[in-house]
C-alpha cells in the first residue's frame, strides 16, 4: 500500500511542475529533492539555494523543482520528466539519485546534469559535493570536552560513504580530546521520520549518552535534548530556536553560491560536467555559532575550524581501522576517492556497520 | 529501573498516535466504509493543531483544532463517498493525496518555527511517586484520551443498540436499509469521527511526540493505523494489543542497537511490522471468528434506491 502512495505521490509531484509558458531566452533549471522543501533541513537548504539563484540572475532564468521523490527507480520518471519539461541543467541532490540520473543523462545528452554527493560522472554529467566530515570533526572536539561521560549518541539513517565518512571524522575529532571516547550508534533507516528521529534520541539517552549527534534531518533529536537538559547538534540548518539550551552548534549546508555559479556557466555555455567536493574553507560548509559551551571549549572549536578552512584535513594519520590494521601513516592525508567510497570503521567505533 | 520506565513511557508514546488513529478507522470501517485517507486526515490534524498552538499559544485550543480539522477534513470524503457514491479506494487514496500537499502548502510560513508541547499530567504527591507515579499519573494528556476512546468505543460497539447498528450497517447496508434505518446518517457520523481520531493522533505528533511542523512528518503512521485495524480483525482490544505491540518492537529494536546488538539493523527496522503481523494474525487464527468479524459490506458503495 505503501508503494503504491509513493507511486502515486511521485506521479503527482512529477505532473505538479510548474508548466509555465516559457520564454525563448530563459535557461531552465530544475532541482530534485528527496525529501519534502519544508523539512527544514537538508532539501531545505537545498531549496534555499535554489532560490538564491533565483534572486542572483533574475529573469534570466526559470526556475522549477520536484520534492519528495523517493530514492531508487522512483527517481527515473522524476529525471525524464523534468527533461521533457525542457529543463537545461538538472540537479540531483540525493545519493540515491545516482543511478536514476546516469540513465537519464544518456537519454538527454543536450542535458546538463548534476548530481551531489555521488561518484559516477558522465559526459553530462557532473558532481558535486560537501565535505560535511570537516564539520563533524570540529562537533566531534565538542562533544568531547562537553560529554561528562565521555559517551554521544549518534543517529544515522543509512550507511553509505557520507554517512560512515561523518563517523569517522567526529569520532577522530572526539578521540583528538578524550582518546577513551565512546559513541552508540542507531540507525533508523530513514532520512525523515521526525518521530523516529525523536525515539532513538530517547533511547541513546536513555543508555547513558549525555549528547546527541545526528546524521538526520528533523529537529526532533535536539528538542529531545532540550527537554532532557542535555546537549546536541542542529543539522542541516540552524535549530537554534527548537533547541535555545542544547543546541551547541549546528552543521549548516550553503548550496547557493556553487549553484548560481553553475546555472551561469550554462547561460554563458561554459558549463562542463565537473566534480568538485567544496569545503569550510569555500563556504559551503558552515557551522552555526557555538553556543551553550565554555568559553575555552569555544576556542578550541574555533580554531580548529580555522586550522581545516586553512587546508588541514581531518583524516591525516596515523589512523587506524576498526579491527586496529593500520590505515594512514603519520603525516599521510586521506585521498578523496578513499573517503567517497568509505565502507568501513576507524579505531574505537563501536559498531558493526551494516553492508 | 529508571530506564525501564523511561522505556515503557517512550513506547506509550510511540503506540499512542496509530493507536487512537485505528480506533477510529475501526469504527469507520465497522460501518462498512474504507476509508484510506487516514494518513491525509492524521498529516491536516498535524498542521492545524500545530497552527492552532503556534498561532494562539495554547496547547489544548492546538489539540481541540487539531480533531476539528480532522473532522472536516474526512466530511470532505463523506460527502464524495456517501453522498456522490464514488468509488472509496480512489477517493481515500485521493484524500491521503491531497491532505499531504495542503498541509504542506498551509504550513510553509511554520517550517522552522518552534511549537508549543502539550504538558504532561502533574498531579502533586501522585506524579512522584516511583515507577507507577509516572506510568499512571505522569503522561500526556492524549494517552489517557487514547486508552479512554479504546474502552468508549469497545463499550459503544458491543454493549449498545446504537453500536448494534452501526455494526449491521456494515454487515449489510441493503438489509439495514429496509429496515428503516438511516444507513447514511450512521456513515456520515463514522466518517467523521474516524477523521476526528485521526486529526487527533496527527495533535498529538506536532504538540507531544515531536512537537513542530515539518512536511510529511507522519511518516506513513496513518497506513500503518490502517494496517492494524485489518490484522486486528477490526476488535478494538486487538488493536490496542497491535498498537502496543508495534510500538515496543519499535522502540525495543532501537534499544537493541543502541546496545550494540550485532544484528543488522535493516532487519531490525523491519522487526516492527513483522512481529505486530505476525502476532495480530496468530490471535485471529479462528476464521470463523474472524469471518464474523468482517463487515460484509466494507467498501462497496450504497445507494439508496428510495
Amino acid at each position: 500500500m505503501k508503494k503504491l502512495l509513493i507511486a502515486l505521490m511521485t506521479t503527482a509531484a512529477a505532473l505538479s511542475v510548474a508548466a509555465t509558458a516559457e520564454a525563448a531566452d530563459k535557461l531552465k533549471a530544475c532541482w530534485v529533492y528527496t525529501g519534502p522543501i519544508g523539512d527544514f533541513g537538508y532539501s531545505y537548504q537545498h531549496d534555499q539555494g535554489r532560490l538564491e539563484v533565483e534572486k542572483a540572475l533574475g529573469d534570466k532564468v526559470e526556475t522549477a523543482y520536484l520534492e519528495n521523490v523517493s530514492e531508487g527507480p522512483d527517481a527515473d520518471r522524476a529525471f525524464e520528466r523534468l527533461a521533457r519539461e525542457k529543463c537545461k541543467i538538472i540537479f540531483g541532490t540525493s545519493f540515491g539519485f545516482m543511478d536514476a540520473e546516469v540513465k537519464v543523462a544518456k537519454k538527454f545528452p543536450k542535458v546538463m546534469f548534476e548530481h551531489a554527493t555521488g561518484y559516477k560522472t558522465g559526459a553530462n554529467l557532473g558532481i558535486y559535493n560537501a565535505r560535511f566530515y570537516e564539520g563533524r570533526y570540529v562537533l566531534g572536539q565538542i562533544a568531547a570536552k562537553e560529554s561528562k561521560k565521555g559517551l554521544a549518541g549518534y543517529i544515522v539513517s543509512f550507511p553509505i560513504p557520507e554517512v560512515v565518512m561523518g563517523i569517522n571524522s567526529f569520532m577522530l575529532g572526539a578521540q583528538s580530546v578524550n582518546p577513551d571516547f565512546k559513541i552508540k550508534i542507531v540507525w533508523v533507516n530513514s532520512w525523515f521520520d521526525p518521530g523516529k528521529e525523536a525515539d532513538a534520541a530517547k533511547a541513546l539517552f536513555d543508555q547513558g549518552a549525555d549528547i546527541i549527534v545526528q546524521h538526520t534531518d528533523s529537529t526532533a533529536a535536539l528538542q529531545v535534548a532540550e527537554e532532557r537538559k542535555l546537549h546536541g547538534f542542529g543539522q542541516s540548518s540552524d535549530m537554534i530556536k527548537f533547541a535555545p539550551n542544547a543546541q551547541l552548534t549546528a552543521l549548516t549546508d550553503e548550496w547557493g553560491p556553487y549553484y548560481i555559479s553553475r546555472v551561469q556557466a550554462a547561460l554563458d555555455g561554459t558549463w562542463k560536467p565537473d566534480n568538485v567536493w567544496l569545503g569550510i574553507k569555500d563556504g559551503a560548509v558552515k557551522l552555526a555559532p557555538f553556543t551553550n559551551m565554555p568559553d575555552d571549549v569555544k576556542a578550541m572549536a574555533e580554531a580548529t575550524t580555522k586550522k581545516i578552512a586553512g587546508g588541514w584535513n581531518p583524516f591525516t594519520g596515523p589512523v587506524s581501522k576498526q579491527d586496529g590494521s593500520p590505515w594512514l601513516k603519520d603525516g599521510e592525508v586521506a585521498d578523496d576517492g578513499t573517503l567517497l567510497g568509505m565502507n568501513f570503521y576507524v579505531k574505537g567505533v563501536d559498531d558493526k556497520l551494516p553492508q | 529501573m529508571d530506564i525501564t520506565v523511561n522505556i515503557l513511557l517512550t513506547i506509550a508514546t510511540a503506540a499512542t498516535p496509530l493507536l487512537i488513529a485505528a480506533i477510529g478507522e475501526l469504527v469507520v470501517e465497522r460501518s462498512g466504509v474504507l476509508n484510506l485517507g487516514v494518513e491525509g486526515m492524521m498529516i491536516m490534524g498535524a498542521v492545524g493543531g500545530f497552527g492552532a498552538g503556534y498561532l494562539t499559544g495554547s496547547p489544548w485550543i492546538g489539540l481541540l483544532a487539531a480533531i476539528i480539522v480532522g473532522a472536516l477534513f474526512s466530511l470532505l470524503f463523506a460527502v464524495m463517498t456517501l453522498s456522490l457514491a464514488t468509488n472509496q479506494v480512489a477517493t481515500g487514496l485521493s484524500l491521503t493525496l491531497l491532505g499531504l500537499g495542503l498541509s504542506g502548502m498551509i504550513g510553509t510560513s511554520f517550517v522552522g518555527q518552534p511549537g508549543v508541547r502539550l504538558p504532561n499530567l502533574d498531579i502533586p504527591g501522585l506524579s512522584s511517586i516511583p515507577v507507577v507515579g509516572r506510568l499512571i499519573f505522569g503522561q500526556d494528556p492524549v494517552f489517557y484520551i487514547s486508552i479512554a476512546l479504546t474502552a468508549a468505543v469497545m463499550w459503544f460497539l458491543f454493549r449498545t443498540r446504537t453500536g448494534l447498528t452501526l455494526r449491521s450497517i456494515g454487515d449489510s447496508h441493503t438489509s439495514a436499509h429496509a429496515l428503516g434505518i438511516k444507513v447514511i446518517r450512521y456513515r456520515y457520523l463514522a466518517v467523521i469521527f474516524g477523521g476526528a481520531c485521526a486529526g487527533l493522533a496527527g495533535g498529538h505528533l506536532s504538540l507531544v511526540y515531536t512537537p513542530q511542523w515539518v512536511e510529511n512528518m507522519s511518516a506513513g503512521r496513518g497506513w500503518i493505523a490502517l494496517a492494524l485495524v485489518v490484522f486486528a480483525s477490526w476488535r478494538p482490544w486487538r488493536v490496542l494489543a497491535g498498537a502496543y505491540i508495534f510500538g515496543a518492537v519499535w522502540i525495543g529494536q532501537l534499544h537493541a542497537q543502541a546496545f550494540g546488538i550485532p544484528v543488522p539493523s535493516q532487519f531490525l527496522s523491519s522487526l516492527p511490522y513483522l512481529a505486530t503481523i505476525v502476532v495480530l494474525v496468530l490471535i485471529s487464527r479462528n476464521k470463523r471468528l474472524t469471518m464474523m468479524n468482517t463487515p460484509a459490506s466494507l467498501g462497496q458503495p450504497f445507494v439508496p434506491d428510495r
